[in-house]
């Protein structure tokens, strides 16, 4: 333990911590910027900045470490003035026109600016304007960037992707696309990190609601809603509802006092994918195939887009089912309309994700018989869904909990925990093992693959699991990085799998790239909390018992990987 | 009513010299990779504003010049602005009437030629290529990549074992080194923005002196796979390091009769003490380096009968024979080439001069070394003959300054002209023609004659130290690909037509300094180790200081101090004196830790494997 003096007070600390982290341990919270702890300490903004008692220059509390008999000052004069003087360059730097930004409110500049009662700037405004394609899903606006590099260290360390680079020296320094590339050539994966990681409103993802708005508005269209599972565990946050009052049911209300005519749960679709890619699982499983490299998920766009860019050659393990948003939009076009007696054209299919990738996603084109378009035509993220309803004018508190239309109402626990890392697999296991044996597994038999906190074990879950004599073996990976390094191992033959989950976004779709932004803390394990305890509190636990995918079936698929199944439901990966 | 008066300088006049020394010493200190049109404004401001304003083409034009770059940098310029700004550049150079004007356009015109595709991806693309990578200046220029801020802060803290364990990882020369390295990675240390560079090289040494006999790391599990490596010089004796630390048992083939190559038969004993190599060999020997001695290569054994017997075959032979003057008489007795002269010191062969005169023709670090063994070989007169001036010979100030102050002559301006040898073929002096310098060249002053008739020099032993040549013959008779005297390879040091035989060092790079040679055999050592089909990683565990975090107030460069001239040139021992301890702990900590402030923080502030 180390013994030091923060603003007066003696305190003693652990060896090794930072002056900030000290700070705050004992109820001093010292004002930061570009600091991202563990990814991003490298002292750029000075906001955090304190006084080391005995020294002329002021210290970064971020990075420099305590040390015994230290006297910090974190709101002397000096440090004030020197606080408010860089706050303000920064600001002379930053678009400042915070009434259209989609940050606002949520912007870690806006607030360190006005807490330190900044009023006016005494510099000239230099505002950096670059030009950028505004079609493409990730959208970054140079005026508002602050350079603290969040974004770089993010991609690289997390993601390991290095989509951002410094770009430029001396004061024309900038970030930008790395390999003086334009964005849309490079191997962006579009998981989003760099948005929730980004303390300003520099990088965010494409507005479509205007686009949904306008099908809303179109008589002709009839539109149709779809909610991802991890949407319900995360929209909540920014309108002020507790995880227990954010039913997903209010979600469907909510969209359709937006005017959607029918709104359904993903995780119905989720289920579906359960069906054909478990069906798919068992055969590739049984026939051999897996011997060499393992069967990889599909339903996850950053990973799709990460495998084609960076393992290539290992494409053809993926599985060829669709993800649940495409499914649900290819039967909501196929299925559902004929149900409405409508055609596919009429059909606007709209899907609220937690995730960038998605909107990426959704270019995939449906065939029915002919060309049907696209299985979705909007996509809009968590962030997106909250600013709909405060536009709406729509207050949390009158939602009711309503249940999902028909005829594709029902939804498991097992389509429920899609949204977290780990989810998919357990779903696929726990159907696997049904179609194996022909009974149940104990629901709760395949927790193992469950993360066991934010980024633990990097992001790695192994388990093999025992069904009379056969042995499946298992991995579930989260984060780019994480499957970078997993895959290495996988193609040196360090570790052998039968069947691997991934997803691009560290803890799964609850930490994905769409979701509401927290600057410095990562939700995605507590989000990961409230989807198990939807599953298990679930009427149904396994995808197959699902009665609305059972008709489905029924009805009009046959059996799972039928041929209908395969024209409407998988997918070749072709780039 | 006084007719002069004497002018004493005002306060703001004696603020300005003050930082005219400060941007001298920055642009001393300026960082690798910045984007040279934007340094080019920003010269062209300073000179700008030293314009006395009476001429139009400097007052006027200099400033135009400035808008122009500044266009270009905010992507407002075109294809055609770089034709008006050469052309304005060029009135500018022709038409000023001083060097304040024709100067400032001169360097913006050679910028403009010389790194033109800067000024166009600006023009054509908005953006700039360059990009500061390369955060720690000591560390980016030290060929091998030392980890410099790190041992400095752990000799700080008196961590010597530590230091040594750490140089290790890039370098497995730290005793060598901290005597005689060529130091380039003081040459832009941030502290020269300050007040001057830390001595770098002195902390080293430091460290070696305390640290004790330090262990070398343990060797990763035997891959069972074999190395030969030719030459147990510095480069050499690096790769079969690094080498048998990743698990290859290596054998090194070294012709002479002991090891280091020519750290010990090159540079004489009073500058590198033959027991302190030792303690540098030895922990490379320790790791369980093989040697074989007394073989030479393409005599005693071929390089395919070393390809059949080893899975991979590395040449570090080094850069052993010598440049001849090409004068007649050169075969004469007495005329002896520098590498001869000096390594039959290394073998202890020391022959007494007493009453002897010794001329030494060139000047670099080997010709002071040749100088200064003469001199403690006894001779009465030694003299270096030297084309040029002082100023313009390669050896470093200090061994110029050491032989000088050891009583050597120094006949500058004296191009060699003839040998003479008298009836037994034994030389008696050496005719030089007297030069005079002229224009500088490639950034070099060149000589011509003056025209003056020839000077005798009268000498008993000529030496002759104008550069060394690599053995090449038997190299490209097995098929390996020579140039110009070089062994030619790859980047990655190996063959294309060659598998499995790899090359580095001086008979690859020519000769030059001996953490160049370290650098070449990280390189070839890695590269071997993939060949061979592996991957270690070459890491140290040494856990490193935490910046101090005192503010950095100028203080004076501690320099390393040498023993009196009149004493040291009596015998051959060690002439360079290290720091106590105290002063090391003091220069440690003029160290501004440029891995924990600035950029690299961020990016590029240390390599912890490679």
């Amino acid at each position: 333990m180390v013994n030091l003096t923060i603003d007066g007070k003696l305190i003693s600390a652990e060896d090794g911590v930072t002056i900030m982290e000290a700070a705050l341990q004992n109820g001093i919270p010292i004002p930061k910027l570009c600091y991202l702890k563990g990814i991003n300490e490298i002292a750029a903004c000075r906001v955090c900045v304190v006084e080391l008692e005995g020294k002329d220059k002021l210290i970064t509390s971020c990075n420099n470490v305590v040390e015994e008999g230290m006297v910090i000052y974190t709101n002397s004069p000096k440090v004030r003035r020197h606080r408010r003087t860089n706050v303000e360059l920064i600001l002379s730097q930053h678009n400042c026109e915070c009434v259209t930004c989609a940050r606002s409110g949520n912007c870690s500049l806006q607030k360190v600016a006005n807490d330190l009662n900044i009023i006016e700037i005494p510099y000239r405004m230099e505002i950096e304007k670059r030009p950028w394609n505004k079609e493409f899903p990730l959208i970054r606006d140079s005026s508002k960037c602050i350079k603290c590099m969040r974004c770089i260290q993010i991609c690289d360390k997390v993601q390991s992707l290095s989509i951002w680079d410094v770009e430029g020296t001396g004061s024309r320094t900038t970030v930008s696309v790395s390999g003086h590339k334009e964005i849309e050539e490079a191997d962006c994966s579009l998981c989003g990190q760099c948005i929730t990681h980004c303390p300003v409103g520099a990088l965010r993802e494409r507005d479509d609601t205007e686009k949904v708005w306008d099908a809303i508005n179109d008589k002709e269209r009839i539109v149709v809603a779809q909610v991802a599972p991890a949407v319900r565990t995360a929209w909540g946050e920014e309108l002020g509802l507790t995880p227990e009052e954010a039913r997903v049911g209010k979600i469907l209300d909510a969209l359709k006092r937006l005017g959607v005519d029918y709104a359904f749960d993903t995780t119905f679709s989720a289920d579906l994918t359960i069906m054909e890619e478990g069906s798919e699982f068992l055969k590739r499983f049984t026939s051999g195939e897996l011997k060499e490299r393992p069967m990889f998920t599909s339903c996850c766009p950053g990973w799709i887009r990460f495998i084609k860019s960076q393992f290539p050659h290992l494409v053809r393990y993926l599985s060829t089912a669709k993800s649940p948003q495409q499914m649900f939009g290819a039967v909501m076009k196929t299925y559902f309309a004929e149900k409405l007696g409508v055609s596919p054209e009429q059909i606007y299919t709209v899907s609220v994700m937690p995730c960038v990738a998605k909107k990426g996603e959704r270019e995939m084109e449906l065939f029915y018989g002919e060309y049907a378009g696209h299985d979705i035509d909007a996509v809009i993220t968590t962030r997106e869904l909250v600013r709909m309803i405060r536009a709406a004018h729509i207050k949390p508190d009158t939602l009711q909990d309503i249940e999902s239309d028909r005829p594709m109402q029902e939804g498991t626990g097992a389509g429920v925990i899609f949204g977290a890392t780990g989810g998919v697999m357990e779903a696929a296991l726990r159907s696997a093992y049904f179609l194996m044996k022909g009974e149940n597994p104990p629901a709760d038999a395949f927790k193992a693959v469950r993360s066991t906190g934010f980024g633990a074990n990097n992001g790695v879950q192994e388990a093999a699991f025992q069904v009379d004599d056969v042995t499946v073996r298992t991995a579930v990976v989260s984060g780019l990085g994480n499957t970078r390094a997993l895959l290495k191992k996988i193609e040196s033959g360090e570790v052998q799998y039968d069947f691997v989950e991934v997803m691009a976004c560290p803890g799964g779709c609850v930490g994905g790239g769409g979701q509401p932004i927290h600057d410095g803390e990562e939700w995605a394990f507590e989000r990961s909390k409230n989807l198990y305890y939807l599953d298990a509190n679930a009427q149904f636990r396994c995808s197959h018992d699902n009665p609305d995918i059972q008709a489905l079936y029924r009805e009009y698929f046959g059996e799972p990987t039928s041929h209908k199944a395969h024209m409407l439901l998988h997918t070749e990966h072709v780039k | 009513m006084s007719r002069l008066e004497l002018k004493t300088p005002n306060r703001a006049r004696i603020v300005m010299e003050e930082l005219y020394k400060d941007l001298e010493r920055r642009i001393e200190s300026s960082p690798p990779g910045l984007c040279p049109v934007d340094m080019s404004r920003a010269f062209l401001e300073l000179c700008h504003a030293q314009t006395c304003g009476k001429c139009v083409p400097c007052r006027i034009g200099l400033g135009q010049l400035n808008h122009f770059i500044k266009d270009v940098l905010d992507g407002k310029a075109t294809m055609e602005t770089l034709d008006v700004m050469e052309e304005t550049a060029l009135s500018i150079m022709e038409s000023a009437d001083c060097a304040i004007g024709y100067e400032a356009a001169n360097m913006v015109y050679k910028g403009l030629i010389g790194y033109r595709d800067d000024y166009i991806e600006h023009i054509r693309h908005g953006r700039c290529t360059c990009t500061y990578n390369q955060p720690v200046p000591c560390v980016a220029l030290c060929p091998a990549h030392v980890d410099i801020p790190g041992y400095v802060a752990l000799v700080g803290e008196g961590r010597y074992a530590d230091a040594v364990r750490l140089i290790r990882k890039d370098n497995p020369f730290p005793t060598t080194c901290g005597f005689i390295c060529e130091h380039p990675c003081e040459l832009r240390c941030r502290r020269n923005m300050v007040d001057k560079a830390v001595n770098i090289r002195g902390l080293k040494r430091v460290a070696a002196d305390f640290a004790g006999v330090v262990e070398p790391p343990a060797c990763a599990p035997s891959t069972g796979k074999k190395v030969a490596v030719l030459g147990g010089g510095p480069g050499g004796l690096s790769a079969a390091y690094y080498l048998q630390l990743m698990g290859h048992q290596t054998t090194v083939y070294e012709m002479l009769p002991k090891l280091g190559g020519m750290l010990r038969y090159g540079i004489p004993n009073y500058r590198l003490p033959k027991e302190r190599l030792e303690d540098d060999v030895d922990a490379i020997l320790k790791t369980g380096v093989e040697v074989k001695y007394g073989l030479k290569i393409g005599q005693d054994i071929t390089i395919q009968e070393l390809r059949e017997q080893y899975d991979a075959v590395l040449i570090t032979i080094g850069a052993s024979t010598d440049k001849k003057l090409g004068l007649e008489g050169e075969n004469a007795e007495g005329v002896m080439s520098a590498v001869q002269f000096l390594r039959n010191i290394g073998k202890n062969i020391i022959t007494d001069l007493t009453g002897k005169e010794v001329a030494v023709i060139g000047g670099g670090n080997v010709s002071m070394d040749a100088v200064r063994t003469a001199k403690r070989m006894g001779a009465k007169k030694v003299s270096i003959v030297y084309r040029r001036r002082m100023a313009d010979m390669t050896a470093l100030p200090g061994e110029i300054n050491g032989a000088v102050a050891e009583g050597v002559e120094l006949q500058t301006l004296k191009a060699p002209a003839a040998i003479d040898v008298d009836e037994n073929n034994h030389v008696k002096g050496i005719y030089v023609t007297p030069q005079m310098v002229s224009a500088i060249r490639d950034g070099r002053a060149s000589v011509k004659p003056t025209g003056e008739p020839n000077v005798y020099i009268p000498c008993d032993v000529l030496v002759v130290a104008i550069g060394q040549n690599i053995e090449t013959a038997h190299f490209e008779a097995a098929g390996i690909p020579v140039s110009r005297g070089k062994i030619k390879t790859t980047s990655t040091g190996a063959f294309e037509e060659l598998p499995g035989v790899f090359a580095g060092g001086d008979c690859a790079s020519g000769p030059a300094s001996v953490i160049k040679a370290i650098a070449a055999a990280k390189v070839v050592a890695a590269n071997i180790d993939e060949y061979l089909g592996y991957h270690h990683e070459i890491s140290c565990d040494v856990e490193i200081p935490e910046a101090d975090l005192k503010d950095k107030s100028p203080c004076g460069r501690i320099d390393l101090t040498e023993r009196e001239a009149c004493e040291r040139v009596l015998d051959f021992e060690g002439v360079e004196n290290c720091m106590t301890e105290r002063e090391a702990k003091q220069e440690a900590g003029r160290c501004l830790r440029c891995d924990h402030f600035g950029y690299g923080i961020f990016k590029g502030g240390r390599e912890t494997l490679w």
